[in-house]
């Protein structure tokens, strides 16, 4: 792993007019401002609930969307603005696998045809024919390559995960956006398909931007990870920081209100009151601070930056973030003593949209 | 590339299919949707007879020389010596004979049967012409507007208000005589080919705004699906979005408009030549003859009869050619 | 589940398996040997075939099982909510002392709303676009209460809005359902199920279209009501951490059939179904080592119309071979299995389940 970013992403911002008639009533903010690095071979985790901007990137990453501002730089090259002409050769290595695993094969189309599109459209023609190349491909996601000639409707939701996969694989790309891959299957489906994105990644060498909004799954499969609050990141840093250290109270709040199998009865101490607000008004200051137990007066004032403490990996947004492992480990005896929901009980009044 | 690590998973999966017995198409290879709403409408007796039915028609009207030779009478012959002196054919139900099969005009005494064959095919072909210009322009108009949106999208939605506001009958009735006396002056005398032409063009203007609307519906409903956004990842452009993801999933219901608008066509041909609009006496077609025909309904009624009964049997025939294949194509909808 | 022990356990796994019975009687809700049947264009769907089990009052059963195991319809059966023309419904589902199955729609549809109610994945399509909220909860209440007058049902649904954690309940009844947030129309949605206080909540997968931290408020308030309210509780999910979160009892639904059940300390603890494993085993979970693989089932859920033979898990049953044909000939039954009330249907002897547990699925650390 070099230490050459292959993919930087700074101030990336969308904002999404909200129109009533001809008339702009408001503007969605969707995504305000992201700084991010993924370095070759690397998997960053992108993970929030839903209205976090998560999907936004993703989708601006690959350039379905345009950024209204900020700037991506794909191996070297800005590629913010790029026409379709310009974008062309580096489509090849970044391509995006979707969530729904029905919506995104056409359905009138053969999995041979789906598969090879990304050659065709490209013009490109590999050595043995498309056909072999196909085959190969089917082959690697662990499909039957002789089911080539068939239909999307004859396979399942995991197997049709696994065409767009293959799909996504067919430039040979550097990096893959997957957007929720594995949300829409049953479970004992998801992790054949988190079982083969990571031994793809291994094998290839991808690197990855892994969109999810379930942390469970993301930490079996990311080395990095971006929590996302109402279009920021709030917190970003290794894997072993984020979910054993975590020192923003939001990704706090998430990881424990996890239902984990392998605890029993009511966990999680920590419960956060109301909803995710509107990205059409979020809150002044730290957008957090809304359903915060911890936010002061200076929370709702000056906006948090996300900055490395202690010379760190981890990046934390927050006025008062949580201090380092043994202080936390402390604590956590303190909490964990008491019945459940008393210790940090959040004194936040209700916000809804 | 090297098999993947998770190749035992995989193939565990694939030949857990079988043993899971999944329906049955799975054992046959690479059913396409389209053979598949085939042998849905294979299996509709309706459709099938309905379809022999159309078949059988269309034969007929395109080889309507050959049953000339065959039959041995033109269109424009007429048979005088076989006419009483009031112009009415001699013999029963209209001067049904052996040589004449559905009898003879009463008045300029042609054959009836042979006339009947070449305005089948003159309306066969107007309508099916009328009906390929109007899916062509509705799906251009349509797939652009619908994929596109924005201005563009508004400027064709407007055309297609202005379109639906003009009135059809109004502007066909003052049209058609306009173009032809510009054309061919006070007497010139008009051509077949001209006046068919002319009626083409009057549907096309009128008729594919339904087209336009629903392909646009269509489009729009899909261009958020992910498969296309998976072909714009891949960079693609335009056309290859349109006509190779877009397209093929919005033919079912552009077949089963088209499969009912060349009755609506056939019809409308028929009315526009009952009205004196359409075609000339010159070219045979269903409107004309119903039309000549009237004045003996209460004398010769088979004279209406023949031409009445073979454009209901045709139009009949279509109408529920399109429901059956509106069912085998979208089998959700009759349920 | 204490009502639906067979009968004292310690039995010999060979002794034929006996459906729910002893405490019974207390139960409030008590479901034996219902079989669901739809006839579709292409066969016979046995939705379910042969599903028992009971849920007192104030406890919560979890129902577990993927796409097509036959959760959901279970449920729509029990609040008779099925197409009496395509359907066809065996067995004895008894609420309340009385039998449900058979009943004309007209007495279904009373006890419906009042003793028992259902919680929908998707509260916007189970509530009206069209109409307040709060008018479709007062509308729900006087169903049930023809005497209430429209000022007491307002105020009975201002209630219930606050009670479910609405914020000023008074001013959202007046709100339509795109007002609402995802997380306050599932509330409002638990609320109106609740207007006539029913005896019997079923959740289908109420919280599946949550985020995790609302998810968390709905789980700690159905908590809150269930031991307020003393309410049974049938909570139909696939996720197995809510399951362990907020059930009692479990039962784990397969193509239809019900392969296991017992506690939620039983069935996630000491699982006995290689179908449980597997289902424990590839969730990923926070903790434990994160680097290692998940261990997937193979292969996809059944088809409910063509099942397979014998047990209905043995293609993608790794231990299917130890069972030898019977698998692939012979129905397994639920029986007892180790513990008091544990039961599992599965052709592998105790010692074999042990043995494998203990082997393959202990060891990758996943439900200690």
């Amino acid at each position: 792993m070099t230490d050459e970013p292959l993919l930087r992403v700074r101030g990336l911002t969308k904002h999404f007019p909200v129109r009533q008639g001809l008339r702009a009533t408001g503007l969605v903010r969707a995504v305000d401002g992201l700084d991010f690095d993924v370095r070759p071979g690397e998997t960053l985790g992108l993970v929030g609930e839903s209205g976090c901007g998560k999907t936004t990137t993703g989708r601006m990453l690959v350039r379905l969307l345009e950024p209204t501002s900020g700037s991506i730089e794909f191996a070297g090259r800005d590629i913010t603005h790029a026409g379709r002409r310009e974008l062309r050769p580096l489509r090849q290595e970044l391509q995006i696998i979707f969530q729904d695993p029905y919506a995104s094969l056409n359905p009138r189309h053969t999995v041979g045809r789906i598969v090879a599109m990304p050659l065709q459209v490209n013009g490109i023609n590999p050595p043995g024919g498309i056909k072999a190349r196909v085959q190969e491909l089917l082959e690697l996601v662990g499909l039957n390559p002789e089911h080539y000639n068939r239909y999307p409707h004859e396979f399942s939701g995991g197997q049709r995960q696994r065409i767009g996969i293959a799909r996504a694989l067919a430039l040979r790309p550097k990096l893959i956006v997957a957007d929720e891959p594995v949300s829409a299957l049953d479970v004992s489906i998801q992790a054949q398909v988190v079982n083969l994105l990571r031994d793809l990644q291994r094998e290839l060498g991808l690197a990855f931007v892994f969109i999810a909004h379930d942390l469970a799954v993301v930490r079996h499969f990311c080395q990095r990870v971006a929590v996302m609050y109402l279009g920021r990141i709030v917190e970003i840093g290794d894997r072993a920081d984020i979910y054993e250290r975590p020192q923003h109270p939001y990704t706090r709040a998430l990881l424990s209100a996890i239902p984990d199998v392998t605890q029993l009865g009511p966990a999680g101490r920590i419960r956060l009151t109301g909803d995710v607000p509107t990205p059409l008004d979020p809150p002044s200051g730290c957008r957090f601070r809304t359903r915060c137990w911890k936010a002061q007066d200076v929370c709702a004032t000056e906006e948090p930056a996300l900055v490395a403490r202690d010379g760190g990996n981890q990046a934390t947004a927050c006025h008062f973030p949580e201090p380092a492992r043994a202080a936390l480990q402390a604590e956590a005896a303190v909490v964990g003593a008491e019945p459940a929901g008393r210790g940090v009980e959040a004194n936040v009044e209700e916000v809804s949209s | 590339m090297s098999l993947s690590p998770v190749e035992g998973v995989a193939l565990a999966e694939i030949e857990s299919d079988g043993g899971m017995g999944e329906p049955a198409a799975k054992g046959v290879v690479g059913r396409s949707p389209g053979q598949l709403a085939w042998l849905r409408l294979r299996r509709d007796r309706t459709a099938v007879v309905s379809g022999v039915l159309l078949v059988f028609f269309m034969v007929l009207g395109l080889s309507a020389p050959l049953i000339e030779v065959v039959y041995g009478v033109g269109p424009r012959e007429q048979f005088q010596n076989l006419l009483d002196g009031f112009g009415m054919p001699l013999g029963y139900a209209g001067g049904v004979t052996g040589d004449h099969w559905f009898g003879l005009e009463p008045g300029l005494g042609r054959d009836i049967f042979i006339r009947l064959i070449y305005g089948l095919r003159t309306s066969l072909f107007i309508a099916f012409a009328a009906a390929l210009i109007t899916a062509t322009i509705g799906i251009g108009l349509g797939a652009l507007a619908g994929y596109l949106g924005g201005w563009l999208d508004a400027v064709i939605n407007w055309i297609t208000d202005l379109t639906l506001a003009m009135p059809f009958l109004i502007i066909a009735l003052a049209l058609t005589p306009t173009i032809t006396l510009r054309f061919y002056g006070e007497r010139g005398q008009v051509s077949s080919a001209f006046g068919v032409g002319v009626l083409i063009a009057v549907f096309a203007i009128f008729g594919w705004t339904s087209t336009a609307r629903l392909v646009r519906g269509q489009v729009i409903a899909l261009r958020e699906r992910e498969f296309v956004e998976a072909a714009k990842a891949s960079g693609a452009g335009l056309g290859h979005i349109i006509f190779r993801q877009l397209l093929p999933n919005i033919w079912a219901p552009i077949l089963v408009s088209f499969s009912l608008a060349v009755p609506q066509f056939i019809t409308s041909e028929a009315a526009l030549s009952f009205i004196g609009v359409g075609l000339s006496d010159e070219t045979p077609s269903f409107g004309r003859m119903i039309y000549d025909s009237l004045d003996f309904l209460q004398t010769d009624p088979a004279y209406v009869f023949f031409p009445g009964i073979t454009i209901f049997a045709l139009v009949f025939a279509f109408n529920l050619f399109g429901d059956a294949l509106r069912d085998a194509l979208d089998p959700k909808s009759s349920r | 589940m204490d009502s639906s022990e067979p009968s004292p356990s310690g039995e010999p796994d060979d002794r034929p398996a006996v459906p729910a019975q002893r405490s019974d009687q207390d139960a409030y809700l008590r479901v034996s040997d219902l079989r669901v049947r739809f006839d579709t264009a292409d066969g016979v769907v046995r939705a379910v075939d042969g599903v028992s089990f009971a849920v007192e009052r104030g406890r919560t059963l979890g129902i577990v099982g993927e796409s097509g195991s036959g959760k959901s319809v279970t449920s729509l059966a029990i609040l008779g909510l099925h197409d009496p023309k395509r359907t066809t419904i065996t067995g004895e589902i008894s609420v309340g002392g009385r039998q449900v199955v058979g009943l004309p729609d007209e007495e279904v549809r009373r006890l419906r709303g009042r003793d028992m109610a259902m919680i929908f994945q998707d509260p916007l399509s189970a509530l009206h676009p069209y109409y307040t909220v709060g008018r479709q909860i007062a509308e729900a209440y006087r169903v049930h209460h023809p005497k209430a007058n429209r000022r007491e049902a307002r105020q009975r649904a201002v209630d219930m809005l606050d009670r479910v954690g609405i914020p000023q309940p008074a001013r959202r009844f007046d709100q339509y359902p795109h007002e609402f947030s995802g997380g306050m129309r599932q509330r409002a949605m638990i609320a109106m199920s609740l207007v006539n206080d029913p005896a019997l909540l079923i959740a289908d997968e109420p919280t599946t279209a949550l985020d995790v931290t609302v998810q968390a408020q709905i789980l700690d308030l159905l908590a809150d009501l269930q031991a307020e309210f003393h309410s049974a509780i049938i909570l139909i999910t696939h996720d197995l951490g809510v399951v362990g979160q907020v059930a009692d009892d479990v039962l784990v639904m397969y193509g239809g059939r019900a392969i296991e059940r017992g506690s939620v300390q039983q069935v996630l603890r000491s699982p006995q179904h290689p179908y449980t494993w597997g289902l424990l085993s590839s969730v990923p979970s926070l903790h434990g080592d994160a680097d290692a693989d998940l261990v997937p089932i193979p292969g996809n859920p059944p088809s409910l119309i063509n099942l397979p033979s014998g047990c209905a898990f043995h293609p993608r049953c790794r231990y299917a071979d130890r069972a030898g044909s019977r698998s692939r000939s012979e129905v397994p039954e639920l029986r007892p299995a180790g513990d008091d009330g544990h039961l599992v249907a599965c052709h592998l002897s105790a010692e074999d389940r042990a043995a494998f547990y203990a082997e393959d699925i202990a060891r990758v650390g996943v439900a200690v």
